[in-house]
C-alpha cells in the first residue's frame, strides 16, 4: 500500500514538473503561440495509448493460452487506459486545431487513426458488458483484443497511404521540432507513461478484489 | 486433406441451405439496393460531382449490408446445436471457420455483382470496361469482410444484443478495407482507369494477417 | 449393424469441476465406467447430467479436473456418439442429406450406403428424401440416434432421450438401445427417473447440484437411486 502511494506521489510530481516544462521551459512556437503547447499533452498520449493497447494484446494472448484470470484483467485495465489516453487525444486535437487553425476538426493521420482506435477498444469494452459468464467473457474479449490489435498496424498504414494520396493543408505536426521542445516532448512521454503504469495498476487491483470477492461469495454459496 | 475434404463437403452445406430458401441473399441484396439508392439520392444535390462519391458510396453501402449478413452465420447453428455436430464430427474445427468463410464470400460476390449494374446506373459510371479488375478488388474486399464478420459472428452468437453488436464491432475493423476497396475502386472508375496494386497489397495484407489469427485462434472461439 | 464396433472404451472423470460464470455444474466430481457398462444417470434438473454427459464428449471443456478413457489404443481417439436435447441436425435438409454431410465429415468410407443403412436400420427409409423439418419429434430422434451411430461408436452418451416421444417410440428406443447394450458398447444415459430405459441399465448412478450422491457400483440399491424423496 505505502508503495503505491510513493509511487502515485512520484507520478504526481513527475507530471506537475512537465506541465512547469511545457509552460515555461519549452520556446513558444512562432505561427501558433501558446496553444501550440499542448502539443505536449496531445502528441505523448497517443502514443501512451498504443503502449496501453499493445500490453492490453499480450494480456490477451497470454489469457488465450494459459487461462489464468489475472492477463485478462491486465487486458481490460489496460484497455481502459488506453481509451482513456485516447480520448485525451481526441479532446486535444479540437482544441489545438480550432484556435491554431480554425477548424474544429481534420483528418489528418494520425487523428483519424485514433478515431478508429478509440472506436475499437471502445467497441472492445461494450462486448464485455454484453457477456455475463467471467471465463467466456474473458475469452471471447481476448479473441476480438487480438483481431483489434492486429488491425492497428493496418489502419494507421491504410490511413497514413490514403492521407499521403490525398494530402491536406491543416496538418497537426510538430515538425521541425526545437531541441527544447523535442526534450519537454520525451518529458511528458515519460511522465504519462508512468501514469499509464500506475492507472493499469490501480486498475488490475480493482479486477482482482472483484474477482476474489466474487469466488468468496460463490464458496460461501457452495456450503 | 482430411481438412479440405471437410471444408468442402461443409461448403456445400452452406451453399445448399442457402440456395434451397435464398432468404438471406434476398434480403441482403435489397438491402444493398436501398442503400445504394438513398445514398445517390442524399448526394446527388449536394454534391457537384456524385460520381467523385460514387465509390466510397458503394463499399459503405457493402460494409452495412455485409454486418446484417453475417449476423446469422454462426446463430443458426444454435437453433439445433448443430454447432456441437459439427464439432464432434469434424477432425480440425478450422474447418468450420473455412467453410463458412467461403461460403460467406460467395454470398458477398454476388450480393456485390448484382448491385454493380444498378449502381452504374445511378451514379453513371463505366464498370464494363473494367470488369475483371473490379472483380479482382471485389474479391480482396470481401475475403476480408468474410474473415472478420465470420469471426466476429461467432463472438456475437455468444452475447447479448447481437444484432447491434456485430456491426458495431466489425465497422472500425474493417476501416482498412473500407478505405483500400474504395480508392482501388476509384481509380478503376475514374477518367484513366488503373489497377492500383499499392491499395489493393493492403487489401491482400489484411486478408493474410486475418485468416492466420482466424487459424490459429478460431477454435478457442467454439469452445464452450 | 453388422460391421465392427468400434472399440468400448471407459471412461474416467477425476475430480471434475465445471463452472458457468458463478454457477457450479459439476463440483469436484470422481465417477469411473468401465467398458461396456450400461449406466443410467438421475437426478433433479440442473444436477449436472446434461453437463457430464457434454464433458464425457468433449464438447465442454471442465473448469478443472481431467477426463481419461480407457481400453483404447495409445493416443487412440474413441470414437463417441452423442444424442442430446437438441437434435443436432439442420431441418432444412434432408434425412439422407444430413447424415451423409456427417458421415462425410467423419471420414466414414461410403458416406451415402452407411446413411441409408442407418436409415432403414431406424425406420426412416420411407422419409429418405423429406426434409428434417418435416419431422415428428419422434421421427427427429430416430434421426439422432442414426447420426450418432454414424461411425459406429464404442461410446454412445444420451441425454434424456425419452423426452417428447410417444409410446411407440419410448418402445422402438428401450430396443435399440438394448442392441446396443448387448453389442457391447459402452453406454451412459440420462433419464428422469424409473422407465423402460432405466430397466436396460447394469448400473445407475444419482447426481445432485453436480456431486454423485448415490451408485450402486458403491452398493446402493438400484431402488434407492431412483427413489424420490426429499431433496
Amino acid at each position: 500500500m505505502a508503495k503505491t502511494g510513493v509511487y502515485t506521489f512520484l507520478v504526481c510530481v513527475l507530471m506537475g514538473v512537465t506541465a512547469y516544462f511545457s509552460f515555461f521551459v519549452a520556446p513558444t512556437e512562432s505561427t501558433m503561440g501558446l496553444v501550440q503547447r499542448i502539443f505536449y499533452l496531445h502528441a505523448p498520449s497517443g502514443m501512451v495509448s498504443l503502449m496501453a493497447f499493445l500490453i492490453s494484446c499480450i494480456g490477451s494472448v497470454a489469457y488465450i493460452l494459459t487461462r489464468r484470470p489475472k492477463w485478462d484483467w491486465l487486458a481490460v485495465s489496460s484497455a481502459e487506459v488506453g481509451v482513456a489516453f485516447c480520448t485525451v487525444v481526441l479532446l486535444t486535437g479540437p482544441i489545438w486545431a480550432h484556435p491554431a487553425w480554425g477548424v474544429w476538426w481534420a483528418w489528418d493521420a494520425r487523428l483519424t487513426s485514433t478515431l478508429v482506435l478509440w472506436l475499437l477498444y471502445v467497441a472492445f469494452l461494450i462486448l464485455r458488458t454484453m457477456i455475463d459468464d467471467a471465463d467466456r467473457r474473458a475469452l471471447v474479449s481476448a479473441f476480438f483484443g487480438v483481431f483489434t490489435f492486429l488491425d492497428v498496424p493496418l489502419v494507421y498504414g491504410s490511413i497514413w497511404w490514403w492521407r499521403t494520396q490525398h494530402p491536406q493543408p491543416v496538418v497537426f505536426t510538430s515538425a521541425g521540432l526545437d531541441p527544447t521542445m523535442r526534450k519537454v516532448f520525451y518529458l511528458s512521454w515519460l511522465s504519462l507513461t508512468c501514469l499509464m503504469a500506475l492507472l493499469i495498476r490501480q486498475r488490475y487491483e480493482l479486477e482482482s478484489s472483484r474477482e476474489e470477492l466474487r469466488t468468496l461469495e460463490q464458496e460461501l454459496e457452495a456450503t | 486433406m482430411r481438412l479440405f475434404a471437410n471444408t468442402a463437403a461443409l461448403v456445400g452445406k452452406e451453399l445448399q441451405t442457402e440456395f434451397r430458401s435464398r432468404e438471406l441473399l434476398i434480403t441482403t441484396m435489397f438491402f444493398v439496393l436501398t442503400v445504394i439508392a438513398l445514398f445517390s439520392i442524399t448526394f446527388d444535390a449536394a454534391v457537384s460531382d456524385p460520381k467523385s462519391v460514387a465509390p466510397g458510396l458503394l463499399w459503405l453501402a457493402i460494409l452495412f449490408s455485409s454486418s446484417l449478413m453475417l449476423q446469422p452465420c454462426f446463430l443458426k447453428e444454435r437453433t439445433n446445436d448443430t454447432l456441437s455436430a459439427l464439432r464432434l464430427s469434424v477432425g480440425d474445427p478450422f474447418a468450420i471457420f473455412l467453410a463458412k468463410l467461403v461460403a460467406n464470400v460467395c454470398l458477398l460476390l454476388i450480393t456485390e455483382l448484382l448491385a454493380l449494374p444498378l449502381f452504374a446506373v445511378f451514379f453513371n459510371v463505366k464498370i464494363m470496361r473494367v470488369f475483371p479488375q473490379l472483380i479482382l478488388v471485389f474479391l480482396l474486399g470481401s475475403i476480408g469482410i468474410a474473415v472478420t464478420g465470420t469471426a466476429l459472428s461467432a463472438i456475437s452468437s455468444q452475447a447479448r444484443m447481437r444484432e447491434l453488436l456485430l456491426p458495431m464491432l466489425l465497422l472500425p475493423l474493417l476501416v482498412p478495407i473500407l478505405l483500400a476497396s474504395t480508392e482501388a475502386t476509384a481509380a478503376l472508375l475514374g477518367e484513366n482507369p488503373a489497377l492500383r496494386w499499392d491499395w489493393l497489397a493492403i487489401l491482400a495484407a489484411f486478408d493474410v494477417v486475418f485468416l492466420t489469427a482466424l487459424w490459429l485462434f478460431g477454435e478457442y472461439l467454439l469452445e464452450e | 449393424m453388422s460391421e465392427r464396433i468400434g472399440r468400448p472404451a471407459g471412461l474416467k472423470f477425476t475430480k471434475i469441476e465445471k463452472r458457468f460464470g458463478s454457477l457450479y455444474a459439476l463440483r469436484r466430481l470422481d465417477l469411473e465406467i468401465a467398458a461396456g457398462e450400461c449406466v443410467a444417470l438421475t437426478g433433479r434438473n440442473g444436477s449436472g447430467k446434461t453437463t457430464l454427459l457434454r464433458v464425457a464428449s468433449q464438447l465442454t471443456r471442465p473448469t478443472r479436473g481431467e477426463l481419461a478413457f480407457s481400453g483404447l489404443k495409445e493416443g487412440a481417439v474413441p470414437a463417441i456418439g452423442y444424442v442430446s436435447h437438441a437434435i443436432m441436425l439442420y431441418e432444412e435438409l434432408t434425412a439422407e442429406e444430413n447424415l451423409q454431410l456427417f458421415g462425410r465429415l467423419l471420414g466414414i468410407a461410403e458416406p451415402r450406403r452407411r446413411a441409408l443403412e442407418l436409415l432403414e436400420a431406424t425406420n426412416l427409409a420411407a422419409r429418405t428424401a423429406s426434409l428434417v423439418r418435416t419431422f415428428s419429434r419422434g421421427m427427429k430422434q430416430r434421426l439422432a440416434i442414426a447420426r450418432a451411430l454414424l461411425n459406429n461408436p464404442g461410446v454412445m452418451l444420451l441425454d434424456e432421450p425419452g423426452t417428447g416421444l410417444d409410446t411407440e417410440s419410448m418402445v422402438w428406443l428401450a430396443n435399440r438401445i438394448r442392441e446396443l447394450r448387448d453389442q457391447g458398447r459402452t453406454i451412459v444415459m440420462s433419464v428422469h427417473g424409473e422407465s423402460a430405459l432405466s430397466q436396460l441399465a447394469t448400473r445407475a448412478a444419482r447426481l445432485d447440484a453436480g456431486t454423485l450422491i448415490a451408485d450402486t457400483r458403491a452398493g446402493a440399491t438400484f431402488q434407492s437411486v431412483f427413489a424420490v424423496g426429499e431433496a
